[in-house]
């Protein structure tokens, strides 16, 4: 039986990504911000095939909440097989640029919340002796763009931070999933037009499954976004300065 | 929720189409979304409605894909409670397992539970079960301006009987209770028999209905004459424990990729297939067939409504009362085959007397008939006009659920309910087939 901790839990990819894991009869434990979202979603995963959920409200910003939250989780089922970081807020680049203040949030929120988590996370993994470290970045990371730097540099930084922590944990046999979804058509993007590009959510935990059953390394999702990510990654930056994305 | 610019949302029949603003609605806590003064809101489940009753051109739309949480399952009772923006589909793979069936299932497992509920779809075992609304218990009706009412028959029996078969307009459902029934297993004792006319095919219909959980008749649209109305007469029951078939393929099977540029279902396509169909099999099959294929046969083929083409497809479904459905069900017949008209689904149905709970449910007592016809323009107005005088002369009424054309007299003539309706109506809730049937013109 698998056991697994969701961070982020009401996010649209995650609730997917359990759904996943409670029809192999996962045990879950699930932790976000809203007490009474995250109940609900728990009775929905119990009807749908977990053998065990259990939940607790969090919000990532409280760093001192995190140690203790962790301790549960592990106690719970005796053991984590995944751990899955999925929280986020798409961030409001023009009140971003307004605001020192709204930056820095942004900034804790998308960055360095997962680093606190990761840095806790990964002496009990590595202590146990393997499991799965997820973390959904995203296509952002790799190029900061006017359009949503603020939210693409974090993840830039989530992204390098991820790559140097897989050296380390990799001798322990502990996998470390760096997740780089594209456009997810979630109930965020509801009121947006939505062309080839777009991808469910359901797409988007089939494929974070099943990069941890192959125990992948980063992934694109869906896996077309690794080449076009590659050709903007290589347009060089007097001519990027330029264009307008 | 903010609002983006409006998209193109198209229903299941693809004639009815236009510019929507699209709201999410992701948890039943979750507040109305505020709209601007002067729009209006239709909740949106799957799109499975052919016509324009799930459509409000140039208003809003709520979705409720997002919406789509088990609340409880009691495998001991066999009671369900969720959001309403489960799937049928969803809810099978749950249920059926623990050794339990929706009461009522119509002919696509793809629609939403908040869907079902507002046009109280029926089933193949109409005449045992009624229709999807007798076994609702519960449900939350929320309001656009904020009220949140608790219904059931008990409590609120008003709300309940407008808010089933209400068209999505008396609010948003967010999550509804419902029984549901024990089953030995997945397969049925399926019984298929040829007809050689409507005689003969209304009669095996109406006698099957005593012995049988489920009947469902095929009719070939195109025969005329002596062979007006033949066709398959299909019924059935839950096999016992001991029953085993063949499995439909597990994954998604197959599916149309794309429409199309004009519609393989023709008059000559037809003519093959019809007869084709009729002739297949022996004049009597006795087979045990999985309850996916039995009662989601067109589910195989993922968007199988592409196959019409760009310009889409019609369904007309009526429902004749009465002592003299089976005359009017025949002139009906009578002028689809001369008009040449018509396709591989005609289907008919002798609905029981279970009273329908909704002010605005479709079905009540006597012959149901669906037809899917490929859009020709004109020719098929003109068609669909002889067809309306006759529904209009014999008391019958079109469903709104397949509706993409009804006059609006038809309508307010075929639902005698409509005036007690319209107290429950949210002015904020509209849909384009709610103003077009309602223009007084
Ligand atoms: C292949 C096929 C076979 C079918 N067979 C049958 C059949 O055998 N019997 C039958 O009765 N019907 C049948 N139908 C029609 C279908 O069952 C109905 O149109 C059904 O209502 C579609 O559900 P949906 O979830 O797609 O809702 P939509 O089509 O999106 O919406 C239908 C209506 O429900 C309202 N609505 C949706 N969600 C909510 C909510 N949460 N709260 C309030 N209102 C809501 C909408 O406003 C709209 O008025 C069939 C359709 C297809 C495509
Ligand atoms: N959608 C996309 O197009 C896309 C593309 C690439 C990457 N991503 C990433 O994918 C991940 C999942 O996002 P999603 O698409 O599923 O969107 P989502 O449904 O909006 O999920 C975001 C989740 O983060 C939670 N969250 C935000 N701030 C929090 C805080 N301070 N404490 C605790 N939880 C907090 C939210 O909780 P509440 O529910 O309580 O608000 C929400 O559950 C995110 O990391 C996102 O950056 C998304």
């Amino acid at each position: 039986m698998t056991r697994a901790l969701i961070i982020g839990a009401t996010s649209a990819i995650a609730e997917a990504t359990a759904r996943g894991l409670a029809r192999r009869g996962a045990a879950l434990y699930l932790v976000g911000r809203n007490a009474q979202r995250v109940a609900a979603i728990a009775a929905d995963l119990r009807t749908r095939g977990a053998s065990q959920v259990e939940q607790e409200a969090m919000d990532v910003n409280d760093f001192a909440a995190h140690e203790a939250m962790l301790d549960r989780a592990m106690r719970a089922a005796g053991g984590l097989d995944i751990v899955l970081i999925a929280h986020g807020t798409l961030s409001d680049q023009q009140a971003c640029e307004e605001s020192v203040q709204l930056t820095m949030h942004e900034l804790s929120t998308n960055a360095l919340s997962v680093v606190a988590l990761c840095t806790r996370i990964a002496p009990r993994l590595s202590a146990q002796g393997g499991g799965t470290l997820a973390v959904i970045s995203s296509v952002a990371a790799d190029r900061g763009r006017r359009s949503n730097y603020v939210y693409g540099s974090a993840k830039a930084l989530v992204s390098a931070y991820l790559s140097g922590l897989r050296q380390r944990l990799s001798p322990a046999g502990v996998q470390v999933l760096t997740i780089k979804p594209g456009f997810v058509d979630t109930p965020m993007t509801a009121a947006f037009a939505k062309g080839p590009l777009w991808a469910s959510p359901q797409r988007i935990a089939a494929g974070i499954l099943s990069a941890i059953d192959k125990r992948r390394d980063v992934v694109y999702l869906p896996g077309f976004w690794r080449p076009v990510m590659w050709i903007i990654r290589m347009i060089p930056e007097r001519i990027f300065k330029r264009v307008a994305l | 929720m903010q609002r983006g610019p409006p998209r193109i949302v198209s229903s299941w029949g693809n004639v009815a189409r236009g510019e929507h603003h699209v709201y999410g609605f992701r948890s039943r806590f979750e507040d109305f979304p505020d709209i601007p003064g002067e729009s209006t809101i239709l909740p949106f489940g799957n799109g499975r409605s052919y016509g324009d009753s799930c459509l409000n051109v140039g208003g809003a739309l709520l979705e409720t894909r997002f919406l789509d949480r088990f609340i409880r399952f009691d495998a001991d009772q066999g009671i369900l409670g969720c959001e309403a923006g489960v799937q049928l589909a969803d809810i099978l793979r749950v249920v059926v397992p623990a050794g339990w069936l929706p009461c009522v299932l119509p002919g696509t497992q793809y629609v939403t539970v908040g869907g079902a509920i507002a046009n109280d779809v029926h089933g193949k075992n109409h005449h045992r079960a009624g229709t999807f609304g007798c076994h609702v218990t519960r449900f939350e009706l929320l309001r656009p301006d904020g009220e949140r009412m608790s219904c059931s028959a008990q409590e609120t029996p008003d709300w309940f009987a407008a808010t089933i078969g209400g068209l999505g307009l008396t609010g948003l459902v967010t999550w509804a209770e419902m029984r549901l029934r024990r089953v030995a297993g997945p397969w049925l004792d399926v019984e298929s028999i040829r007809c050689a006319d409507l005689h003969e095919l209304l009669e095996l219909s109406m006698e099957s209905a005593k012995d049988f959980e489920y009947t469902v008749a095929w009719v070939d649209c195109l025969a005329q004459g002596r062979r007006l109305g033949r066709g398959i007469v299909q019924r059935a029951n839950h096999a016992g424990s001991g029953a085993t078939g063949r499995r439909p393929a597990a994954g998604a099977g197959f599916a149309v990729p794309f429409a199309p540029p004009v519609s393989v279902v023709n008059s000559a396509t037809l003519r093959l297939c019809n007869a084709g169909h009729y002739h297949r099999r022996a004049r009597r099959t006795r087979t045990v067939e999985h309850y996916q294929r039995f009662f989601f046969p067109l589910d195989g083929i993922r968007h199988w409504n592409r196959l019409y083409g760009p310009r889409g497809f019609h369904q007309y479904q009526c429902l004749i009362p009465g002592e003299s459905a089976a005359e009017s069900v025949r002139r009906l017949l009578g002028a689809i085959a001369a008009a040449g008209e018509g396709s591989l689904l005609a289907v008919l149905k002798c609905f029981g007397d279970r009273a329908s709970p909704g002010l605005l449910s479709f079905p009540r007592s006597g012959i149901t008939l669906a037809l899917d016809f490929p859009n020709r323009g004109a020719a098929l107005a003109a068609l669909f006009e002889r067809l309306d005088a006759i529904v209009a002369q014999s008391g019958g009424r079109l469903y709104p659920a397949k509706d993409a054309r009804m006059p609006g007299r038809l309508f307010r003539a075929g639902y005698p309910r409509l005036e007690e309706f319209l107290r429950f109506t949210h002015p904020r809730c509209s849909s384009s087939f709610w103003r077009r049937v309602m223009a007084r013109a």
